[in-house]
């Protein structure tokens, strides 16, 4: 009895404990695995290696000595303190004020089921799919025009914009099967749309809502087009625009290369880390919408 | 499927008691305009205005800058036609869909239905998982990053690829990147490492929905896990497969970061495609109406695209509702 209830718990079945076959199975997922991880093994084995030392010994071999001048001269060069709390100071904002704004439209589509909201929501999914580049030029005039070239609140406004597109259809349909029954409560105890908004959807959807932080976040923490124009000095450019702006610098050795790509996806890894839990629920949530 | 989302919101609203009616005769609905508000005048600002603003751009001859514009009409769009650059950059996309979309899209559908239905009762949801977590890996770094490691092992002096081919004693391994005939074919190589994940992780969540009373049923049938893929699998996570497609395929069209870190369209244009095509025409070759031209194009065709992938996926949702 208890052996048995073990097994399920495991989710192995016990007539599955047989053959050599799924052995090979295994392998060959792994192998796929490894193949995967290879380019990160690859970068962890020269971000510490020394230009001599790969030169004379090659990408496979362990570093025969601790070499920090890669971190280091990358740390330095791009200044990457400040590209870190660019990253994080737009990501951030754009994360918060997307969710805001996707909360208010969903709220008048899903909730208030305003007129026409069929084509609403497939303009903002139209909004959604839109290439970057059919947008960029009058955008950076349109900056230009109203001083804010090369400032980072045009890439915030840009991007909240952008991810909100998303987020709309999202929890548009998701407050569509909100229960009708706590609105109406709510209406007779004579609560006023904005007191329903905040004190009875928005707690409900609060999980979604978090899911959708973590989306904005991680998007444009990866976004890489927009910034790269928009942003055109050291001191407001984002880790990823840093990073590709050091190519071609012929001071760009193995580790440096290898330093620099590690230490500019340690943040989105970490992140990643902490919010993966959320995160596989929202990519659910995601794809059976 | 938003359709039929709202068709049931719509008879949900129905069932509903009114509320007690008011002494306007205004609708319900109108109250909810304003939240709607901020969001219509920032998607008009951000969104509405630049994409008209681009079009109208492109039917001009201009700099850019305190340029003049000079007025062009169609010619933008009739050079575009005679431009073997801009057909070599549309054909690259076709490459980028294989790369991003069918070949990530069949092999996600194979590891995802291996893990769930074979592995994952073998060894253990844990090893599924694991295994899963490893695939989704290159999804979560900047695209850039990927780009700018790729880049490095790729190169044909110092890269890590060709100093481990010379160890093994290939005198003159390839120019990955810098050969136009396997620069293509390397960056197609890169898309596939980083989108693979993607549909794993995808197809996986889906299959958690599927009654695994089937798969057993199936198997006392004596069916193989071939059969089990093909009937069961398969058909049960249509809808996943089409929201895959979907946004892997405007990703597609759309591609531009991994280009411009691996190739920067090169060699001789081997690995164009047409958002790094209007880019280098904005702010590189200072041809502001011609870019606009072709990010005009660009918009119509991922538009078009997605909505033949949307009316395809109605019909077959259409299908399977009346049982065919």
């Amino acid at each position: 009895m208890t052996v048995a209830a073990d097994l399920r718990s495991t989710g192995i079945d016990s007539r599955y404990r047989r053959g050599a076959a799924r052995w090979l199975v295994l392998a060959a997922a792994v192998l796929v695995g490894l193949a995967v991880l290879a380019p990160f093994g690859i970068m962890l084995l020269n971000a510490f290696k020394s230009p001599q030392d790969y030169a004379a010994n090659g990408p496979l071999s362990l570093p025969s000595a601790l070499y920090l001048d890669g971190v280091v001269g990358f740390w330095e060069r791009t200044d990457f303190p400040v590209k870190l709390w660019n990253s994080v100071f737009i990501s951030a904002l754009v994360a918060v004020g997307g969710a805001l704004l996707s909360l208010l439209n969903a709220y008048a589509i899903g909730i208030g089921r305003i007129k026409g909201r069929l084509w609403i929501v497939a303009l903002f999914l139209l909004a959604n799919m839109l290439p970057q580049e059919a947008l960029i030029y009058p955008l950076f005039t349109m900056a230009q025009a109203v001083g804010l070239s090369n400032s980072q609140w045009s890439v915030i406004i840009i991007f909240t914009v952008i991810q909100s597109a998303f987020g709309t259809y999202l929890l548009s349909s998701v407050l569509g099967t909100f229960p009708p029954a706590l609105l109406e409560a709510a209406a007779l105890d004579g609560a006023s749309r904005w007191r329903i908004l905040w004190q009875v959807v928005f707690p409900i959807v609060r999980p979604t809502l978090s899911v959708l932080m973590i989306f904005f976040f991680i998007w444009t923490w990866n976004e890489f087009f927009i910034p790269l124009v928009m942003l055109t000095s050291n001191d407001t450019q984002t880790i990823p625009i840093a990073l590709a702006s050091l190519q071609g610098d012929r001071m760009m050795d193995a580790p440096t290369i290898n330093a620099g790509s590690l230490v500019s996806l340690v943040p989105a890894v970490l992140f990643f880390l902490i919010f993966q839990r959320t995160l596989t629920r929202g990519v659910t949530a995601g794809a059976v919408k | 499927m938003a359709d039929t989302v709202l068709a049931e919101r719509r008879a949900r609203a129905d069932e509903r008691p009114r509320a007690p009616r008011r002494a306007r005769r205004r609708p319900e609905w109108v109250g909810y305009l304003p939240y709607l508000l901020p969001g219509a005048v920032a998607f008009g600002v951000v969104i509405g205005y630049p994409l008209l603003t681009n079009v109208y751009f492109s039917l001009f001859k201009w700099r850019g800058g305190m340029a003049p514009l000079r007025w062009y009409g169609l010619g933008n769009y009739v050079d575009l036609l005679g431009d073997d650059k801009f057909w070599t950059s549309f054909g690259n996309s076709l490459a980028m869909i294989v790369a991003m979309v069918l070949v990530p899209t069949l092999l996600g559908l194979v590891l995802a239905a291996v893990l769930f239905d074979y592995l994952g009762r073998r060894f253990g949801p844990r090893v599924a998982s694991v295994l899963r977590a490893t695939y989704y890996l290159p999804q979560i770094l900047p695209v850039a990053v990927a780009g700018v490691l790729w880049n490095w092992i790729l190169n044909s002096q110092t890269g890590a690829l060709n100093v481990i081919l010379r160890g093994l004693g290939v005198q003159t391994p390839p120019n990955w990147l810098g050969d136009p005939d396997t620069a293509l074919p390397s960056v197609m190589l890169v898309l596939i490492w980083v989108q693979m994940g993607y549909p794993v992780v995808i197809f996986m969540a889906a299959l958690q929905r599927v009654d695994p009373e089937l798969y057993e049923a199936a198997e006392l049938d004596g069916a193989g896990w071939w059969d089990r893929f093909r009937a069961i699998t398969v058909p049960q996570i249509r809808p996943e497969t089409f929201v895959v497609t979907l946004t892997c395929t405007v990703a597609a069209l759309k591609v531009f970061g991994p280009i411009y870190v691996l190739t920067r369209g090169g060699p001789e244009s081997s690995t164009l495609v047409p958002s790094y095509y209007s880019y280098l025409s904005f702010f590189d070759k200072s041809q502001v109406g011609y870019g606009s031209a072709i990010a005009t194009v660009l918009t119509l065709v991922i538009v078009v695209v997605a909505l033949v992938i949307l009316g395809l996926q109605n019909r077959a949702e259409r299908r399977e509702r009346e049982g065919v």
